[in-house]
């Protein structure tokens, strides 16, 4: 099936939330602080404004607790006293023209009395820098497994390295943007969003407002890629504000270089390995310490700190793991959820390691992960027994296979002795990425999908989850319309509308397909039930049993309903964080070839192949452009994609300066599935979305790696870095770190 | 430091002077329009708020990303660098004058994800559709390098403009 939407999108009939005509509106815009940490002495309003035009609201403006409602409500919806990092919103402003607007932002003056911020999450804060706690540690985890500590003792072979991961910008297309209106005594709120009941929730809390008088509404969303997650809230609570105190509607909607600045970001990340192996290459211990860089305050980094933890030891069997990981607070732009959720971080590390093992060894690096891939029956480092009957050694070999793995490392040899200017390189990497919540995390959320039967016979799919370029409203109609008999045009998707369909969860954490998926089937079957249809009516029939039932009851409708529960057999301990971390796992091996050229330090990816088994394979043509989008996402973490910063501030906050690969820059991304079907999944479905962001940094660096000789241990691998790199190698002095 | 910087975060974009309105007259996928605008304004807010054509997007308001690419006398350009008075009297093809048969091939290769890229992409790969001579001397990637998309990994991109040339030349 072709993507549902596609044509609206294709000929720009999509309407996303700056296309939406409003009338009698007012723009809203946020003055932010100047300082990365310190005590507001002031907010002088200039006097080239005449500020009886402007609507002006202030953190006395917030009619319930002043914080956006997360999982620790530490984060204010407007600074009050004091703020914790540049570019925090302290005032808001409304104004029907856009450029008056503009001025009047200008011509407000926030000072600051600056106090000591920290700016360096690698470093132990000074006393006088102590935000949180007694150390800034936002949280700390540790998952343990057999005895490392005597177990790197008594390994033969130990080998450490350090790793360090950047900041990395989403760069949706579409800028965050949202509307608040008032519907009598409604305040509707319609915006760019991936989880419309985190924006209900945080509504509620802050505005100290009842669900029935609050009605938030996704609006086709131009990418999200977990960058309107959580910091959509923020948007809507001002949005909101403004307009509650105006009675008017408002829409603010950030232009590129507010969004690059003001907004979440990937965590960066600090990855310590000491691993003690056999000489033949036999993981004995794994002993792995995690630090990231949370920004100015909770938002959502224990989990994303956890996420990153569980993936850390990667896809392999070993007996003895410790990762111990840190959140620390630093007083730089909060950090916040990214494809992939802290997993890309500790996955670089680990698959950057795992080639200096191998070459510490002498043993090829294929060998040294076949060697320990985790079989059916082994266990994860939380003690997860696997056996999905996925088979990650003909992942593997698939890769191996189709890059022409061994017949390129010859050719290799043979180019690079011959070319003065360019070498070659192929480098792999091995991951798995768990989909859906971790650890109880589902069974917590209870997720609701209702599917209802309409007079015509149609049927109405009523979910939460959004479309946001990945695909949902096609592969939620496939799973529907296959389930019940129906052809495709008889599946209505419900819009994301609090008002409309139920909580079923958050767009996040590659849970849609497998887990929204699978209780959309279900909610079909139960909609047979509630109909009075046998359990095996579909199609034409099904259709005739839904009008019938509607004869039968008019006003009414039947509404098949189905929630999440915990499947038998799996346990999960938050206290010892030891268990079934997942539902599942989906499995990559992805090979990355280069060229790096001598005289630029320039690297080019020449080839890259992405071979993943993530369960059955619901419709080819989005699952293959998830995995390409992601593979090119993940090649500008790894090459191009760099925050610069400057006092706590983005100091490239531009696209002429934040580069992400063109169509130019990369090769075509060949991917392949293997299709194990997991029995919980719809239609045998595991998440795909984030896994391909996992694979291509270590992969492609390991290329490099092997084109060099050198050891790069810092992403981004810029070309400033891997001069500095080489210069260093020759004894020369660089200025880069 | 201080304001400055904070400034420069929510700064740039169109000052909107209704003081000094004029009309200008250009054709507009193919029909004649007139239009009320002031000396500063770029064409991209002409289409969207002026004109009512919300198919152009703005996606970084510097020429970077390519999302309110047009096609100014034929050729593509960015909206938001554009100056309105500059389309007086010349030919301005917007999204929406492609003629949605023309984009099955686009549909099928999945060329299109979020969409915010999207109508942009349409108006460059189709310029390249109506010159397949400029493929002589450029590859498909080097001439599609002026549109960000940060959901396909482009290859479901370029698979369609291939797929489109072996179709025949443009419909739009």
């Amino acid at each position: 099936m072709h993507r549902r939407e596609g044509l609206a999108k294709l000929t720009g009939r999509e309407r996303y939330v700056d296309d939406l005509p409003l009338e009698d509106f007012l723009w809203g815009a946020t003055v932010r602080s100047p300082a990365p940490r310190g005590r507001i002495t002031g907010v002088r309003f200039g006097p080239s404004v005449d500020w009886r035009e402007f609507e002006v609201v202030d953190h006395r403006d917030v009619p319930g607790p002043n914080c956006v409602a997360l999982i620790e409500n530490d984060q204010p919806v407007l600074a009050a006293d004091r703020v914790r990092h540049v570019h925090e919103p302290v005032v808001l402003l409304a104004h029907r023209s856009r450029s008056a607007l503009r001025r009047a932002v200008a011509a407000v003056e926030i000072t600051v009395a600056a106090e000591p911020p920290v700016l360096d999450f690698r470093v132990a804060p000074r006393p006088e820098q102590v935000q949180y706690g007694a150390d800034n540690v936002l949280k700390h985890l540790r998952i343990e497994k057999g005895d490392v500590g005597r177990a790197l003792a008594a390994a033969p072979v130990v080998v450490e390295g350090t790793y360090e991961t950047g900041a990395q910008e989403h760069v949706y297309i579409e800028p965050q943007g949202m509307v608040a209106r008032l519907e009598g005594d409604v305040l509707v709120i319609e915006g760019s969003m991936q989880c419309p009941y985190y924006v209900l929730k945080a509504l509620m809390h802050a505005l100290d407002r009842d669900a029935t008088r609050l009605r938030v509404i996704q609006t086709p969303t131009g990418g999200g890629f977990g960058g309107k997650e959580e910091y959509p809230s923020h948007l809507a609570l001002h949005a909101a504000l403004l307009a509650l105190k105006a009675r008017r509607s408002v829409k603010i909607v950030y232009d590129r270089a507010e969004d690059l600045a003001a907004t979440t970001k990937r965590h960066p990340a600090r990855v310590r390995h000491r691993t003690g192996v056999t000489r033949d290459g036999r993981l004995l211990a794994q002993d792995i310490e995690v630090v990231m860089d949370g920004g100015a305050y909770v938002t959502l980094s224990p989990v994303v700190l956890s996420r990153g933890l569980i993936h850390a030891a990667g896809p392999y069997a070993c007996d003895h793991v410790c990762i111990d990981g840190r959140a620390v607070l630093t007083n730089a732009v909060p950090f916040g959820a990214f494809r992939g959720f802290g997993a890309p971080q500790t996955l670089f590390a680990l698959e950057r390691h795992m080639d200096v093992v191998a070459r510490t060894l002498g043993i090829d690096p294929v060998d040294l992960r076949r060697r320990n891939l985790l079989r059916d029956g082994q266990s994860t480092a939380t003690g997860q027994v696997i056996r999905d009957g996925a088979d990650r050694e003909a992942v593997l070999d698939r890769a191996l296979t189709l890059a022409a793995w061994s017949e390129k490392r010859a050719a290799h040899r043979v180019g690079n002795a011959a070319d003065p200017v360019r070498r070659r390189g192929i480098g792999l990497a091995t991951f798995f990425h768990g989909a859906g919540f971790t650890g109880g995390g589902e069974t917590a959320l209870r997720s609701r999908v209702h599917v209802a039967g309409l007079p015509d016979g149609r049927v109405e799919v009523r979910t939460a989850n959004i479309e946001m370029g990945q695909g949902t409203l096609t592969v939620f109609t496939q799973v529907a319309a296959e389930r019940l008999g129906l052809a495709p045009d008889d599946v209505v998707i419900a819009p994301a509308d609090t008002s409309r369909v139920p909580n079923s969860g958050p767009t996040v954490a590659s849970r849609t397909t497998m887990i929204v998926g699978g209780l959309i089937e279900r909610a079909c079957d139960d909609l047979r039930r509630v109909a009075g249809l046998a359990p095996d009516t579909r199609g034409d029939a099904l259709g005739a049993g839904l009008v019938r039932w509607h004869a039968r009851h008019p006003g009414s409708e039947p509404v098949g309903v189905a929630e999440y529960q915990r499947p038998p057999g799996v346990a999960w301990d938050d206290a010892t964080y030891r268990g079934d971390a997942y539902g599942t796992f989906a499995w990559g091996a992805y090979v990355a070839e280069v060229e790096v050229d001598l005289r630029t330090c320039a690297v080019r990816v020449l080839d890259f192949v992405a071979v993943q088994d993530a369960g059955r394979i619901i419709n080819e043509t989005l699952a293959r452009g998830q995995i390409q989008g992601g593979v090119v996402q993940g090649i500008g973490w790894a090459l191009l994609e760099e925050c610069r910063w400057a006092d706590g501030a983005m100091a490239n906050a531009q696209l002429t300066n934040y580069l992400i690969p063109t169509a130019a820059d990369v090769p075509a991304i060949r991917v392949a599935f293997l299709e194990t079907p997991y029995p919980l999944g719809a239609q045998g479905a595991k998440g795909l979305g984030e896994l391909p962001l996992d694979g291509p940094a270590p992969a492609i660096v390991n290329a490099i790696a092997d084109a060099l000789g050198v050891e790069p241990t810092v992403i981004p691998v810029t070309p400033e870095r891997l001069s500095a790199m080489r210069s260093a190698e020759w004894g020369m002095r660089s200025a880069m770190p | 430091m201080g304001n400055a910087e904070c400034h420069a975060v929510s700064a740039p974009s169109p000052f909107r002077t209704p003081h000094s309105a004029f009309r200008i007259g250009f054709t507009l996928n193919g029909a004649p329009v007139s239009v009320s605008i002031s000396a500063s304004d770029r064409l991209l807010d002409t289409l969207r708020e002026g004109l009512g054509l919300t198919g152009t997007k703005e996606g970084c308001g510097e020429g970077e990303c390519g999302s309110c690419t047009v096609r100014l006398d034929g050729l593509p350009v960015c909206a938001c660098l554009v100056p309105s008075y500059q389309a007086r009297g010349r030919r301005v093809d917007t999204v929406e004058g492609i003629d949605p048969a023309a984009l099955t091939p686009y549909l099928e290769s999945g060329a299109t994800q979020c969409g915010a890229c999207t109508p942009g992409v349409v108006m460059a790969a189709e310029w390249i559709r109506a010159h397949p001579d400029l493929l002589a001397t450029h590859s498909i990637r080097e001439l599609m390098a002026g549109n960000l998309c940060r959901c396909t990994g482009y290859d479901g991109i370029v698979d369609a403009i291939e797929r489109a040339l072996a179709d025949g030349g443009p419909r739009g």
